[in-house]
């Protein structure tokens, strides 16, 4: 029952962030750039939904071209992340002996990070942007996923039907992709829920923290940065866009643990 | 169980040498000359050339790791570029900081979530354990620098009951210092109810499942020592674990925190020195985070057996 409500309002949730961003990219109803200091500060309005900021620039517009740059990046993310560490851990689950110690030691040198931690560093080498922020959140949470993907793959290798996949003259290669490969997604797919909420809280933080994707171009993280000063005078500033990456997280979570309990019946309600 | 902790001991060496060697590599690979940019534009040649055998820069890339990691190991992090203080005293000042603000809050939330995890398991699918879930559910889904703004907004400048920007150290006034970290704490507290609480309640629930709680009822045990006594100690396990990742991660994300609130710490130390491009203070910040962590994740892994006995047999 609640695993069903579960699903629904997570799913109702992300379906309208995603909707929101989506048409963010071809409408907002204002310009999210357009600078009109006459209208700086200006609280909620029938013009202005969610009111200005200290330029003048409309905050719903704001925040609407935020969700679809922060989705991207959080899509594009974990897209990265699945594809590495599932390459990782397949090759290291199929190929074994020296490779797979090696990358698997890398793996845990990765893992013996925060996360957070490991793509500030990399920004630094990587500098604070877009595709930086992409790259360095994508390694950053790469290693889960290979760890993942090599125990399914280490576990599935030894099961009757793979060896039966064997025994009627398949190459190993073709045994991997067409009977090991399918049954890591399921647990991939798990863990790459969970993953798009953790890149998207962590992408808003390093824009908070200025090491992510520039102003003036809008995320929720940069423009929590940008309200701080203004708290007091100007709440709305400081609502919007954090009410707009709680809502979203929460979808996540929910919808998260929906996909959990149904692909992973081990796992508890 | 000396066996299992010499074991868990040895085991960590390799990771620290990978953790060291993964810093030194990314370090390394930070686009630019790091010479030209500690002498800054006015540099000639022959300077340049001074100060990069002064470092040790002329030399193999092996070479150089060696000896940085010697010097890591003596406790020696090198200097700041900006001001010249030497990187180990600094970062251990600011750590104080971040570390009180951690340890205080993982404490209270586990003190909160572990117990309000248990009932919730104990009356599952009633309200209470409906309300537990939504409620931490909620609270995982809130940006800690956003709860941190909201407490700033309400407690500092609405009702005005608490400073807004600003830290005392303990050493200089105790109670202002105290008064000073309220907000962040409470604010993180909060934030790790919701993961740990979870968590707790999941274990919990696999828990009550067993047979050997079952038994214990029909040994007429009361509800109360179920709980306490067979339910609690093996449920805690994973909730321990879960407690160390917390720990190690919030060292990393406790920049944004520590940015909300204007506290010196750890975490604003790394991200100022990012801006400021000052590399031995970053290097020094990344690789001591990550030595805390691994060190977190072993005292995690030494206390496992005292809640399950069977992970110091296997």
């Amino acid at each position: 029952m609640t695993l069903r409500a579960n699903a629904v309002i997570g799913g109702v949730i992300v379906a309208s962030v995603a909707s929101m961003a989506m048409a963010a990219t071809l409408w907002t109803p204002h310009d999210p750039l357009g600078i009109d200091l006459a209208l700086k500060l200006k609280p909620p309005s029938a013009a202005h939904w969610w009111g200005t900021d200290e330029f003048g620039r409309d905050v719903l517009s704001r925040a609407m071209t935020g969700a679809a740059t922060s989705c991207l990046i959080a899509l594009l993310t974990v897209l990265l992340a699945v594809s590495l560490g599932a390459l990782a851990g397949v090759v290291a689950g199929f190929l074994r002996g020296w490779v797979d110690r090696t990358l698997m030691a890398v793996n845990d040198a990765l893992l013996a990070f925060p996360g957070i931690l490991l793509a500030m560093g990399m920004i630094v080498v990587l500098g604070a942007s877009r595709w930086g922020v992409i790259v360095a959140l994508g390694l950053a949470y790469a290693p889960s996923v290979a760890r993942v993907v090599r125990g399914t793959v280490l576990s599935l290798r030894e099961k009757e039907f793979v060896e039966a996949s064997r025994m009627i003259g398949n190459p190993e290669w073709l045994t991997m992709v067409r009977h090991v490969l399918p049954n890591c997604v399921a647990p991939v797919a798990v863990l790459a829920t969970s993953m798009f909420g953790w890149v998207l809280l962590a992408e808003s933080a390093l824009s908070f923290l200025g090491l992510g994707v520039a102003p003036p171009a809008p995320t929720w993280g940069n423009m929590l940065s940008a309200a701080r000063p203004y708290m007091q005078t100007a709440m709305w500033l400081g609502i919007a866009p954090g009410l707009c990456i709680a809502i979203t997280l929460l979808g996540i979570n929910l919808l998260g643990d929906a996909v959990r309990d149904r692909l992973d019946p081990r796992m508890v309600r | 169980m000396a066996g299992y902790i010499l074991r868990r001991l040895l085991l960590t060496l390799p990771t620290l040498l990978l953790v060291a060697l993964a810093v030194f590599v990314l370090m390394r690979a930070i686009p630019g000359d790091p010479v030209l940019l500690m002498l800054g534009d006015s540099a000639d040649a022959a300077q340049a050339a001074e100060l990069r055998q002064r470092m040790g820069l002329d030399e193999p890339l092996p070479l150089q790791f060696g000896h940085w990691l010697l010097q890591a190991v003596r406790g020696d992090l090198g200097a700041s570029i900006t001001n010249g203080e030497a990187v180990m005293p600094l970062i251990l000042d600011r750590f104080g900081v971040s570390a009180v603000i951690v340890l205080l809050a993982v404490a209270a939330a586990a003190m909160v979530a572990v117990p309000l995890g248990l009932l919730a398991a104990w009356k599952q699918d009633q309200t209470l354990d409906l309300a537990v879930v939504a409620g931490a559910t909620l609270l995982l889904s809130v940006p800690s620098f956003w709860l941190g703004l909201l407490m700033l907004l309400v407690f500092g400048m609405k009702l005005g009951w608490l400073p807004v920007v600003g830290y005392v150290a303990f050493n200089d006034d105790w109670r202002q210092a105290l008064l000073y970290i309220v907000l962040p704490v409470v604010t993180l507290t909060l934030i790790e109810i919701g993961a740990l609480a979870r968590m707790a309640r999941a274990s919990a629930i696999e828990v009550l499942r067993l047979e050997y709680v079952t038994h214990a009822r029909a040994k007429g045990a009361g509800e109360g020592r179920v709980l306490w006594r067979h339910v609690l100690p093996n449920a805690f396990a994973p909730t321990l674990t879960l407690i160390g990742l917390v720990l190690g991660n919030l060292l990393g994300g406790i920049a944004v925190l520590e940015t909300v609130f204007t506290l010196p710490g750890l975490g604003r130390l790394l991200v100022d020195a990012i801006f400021a491009r000052d590399y031995p203070v970053v290097q020094g910040c990344l690789l001591f985070t990550a030595v805390i962590y691994v060190i977190v994740n072993l005292i995690v892994d030494l206390m496992y057996p005292l809640f399950d006995p069977r992970v110091s047999a296997a």
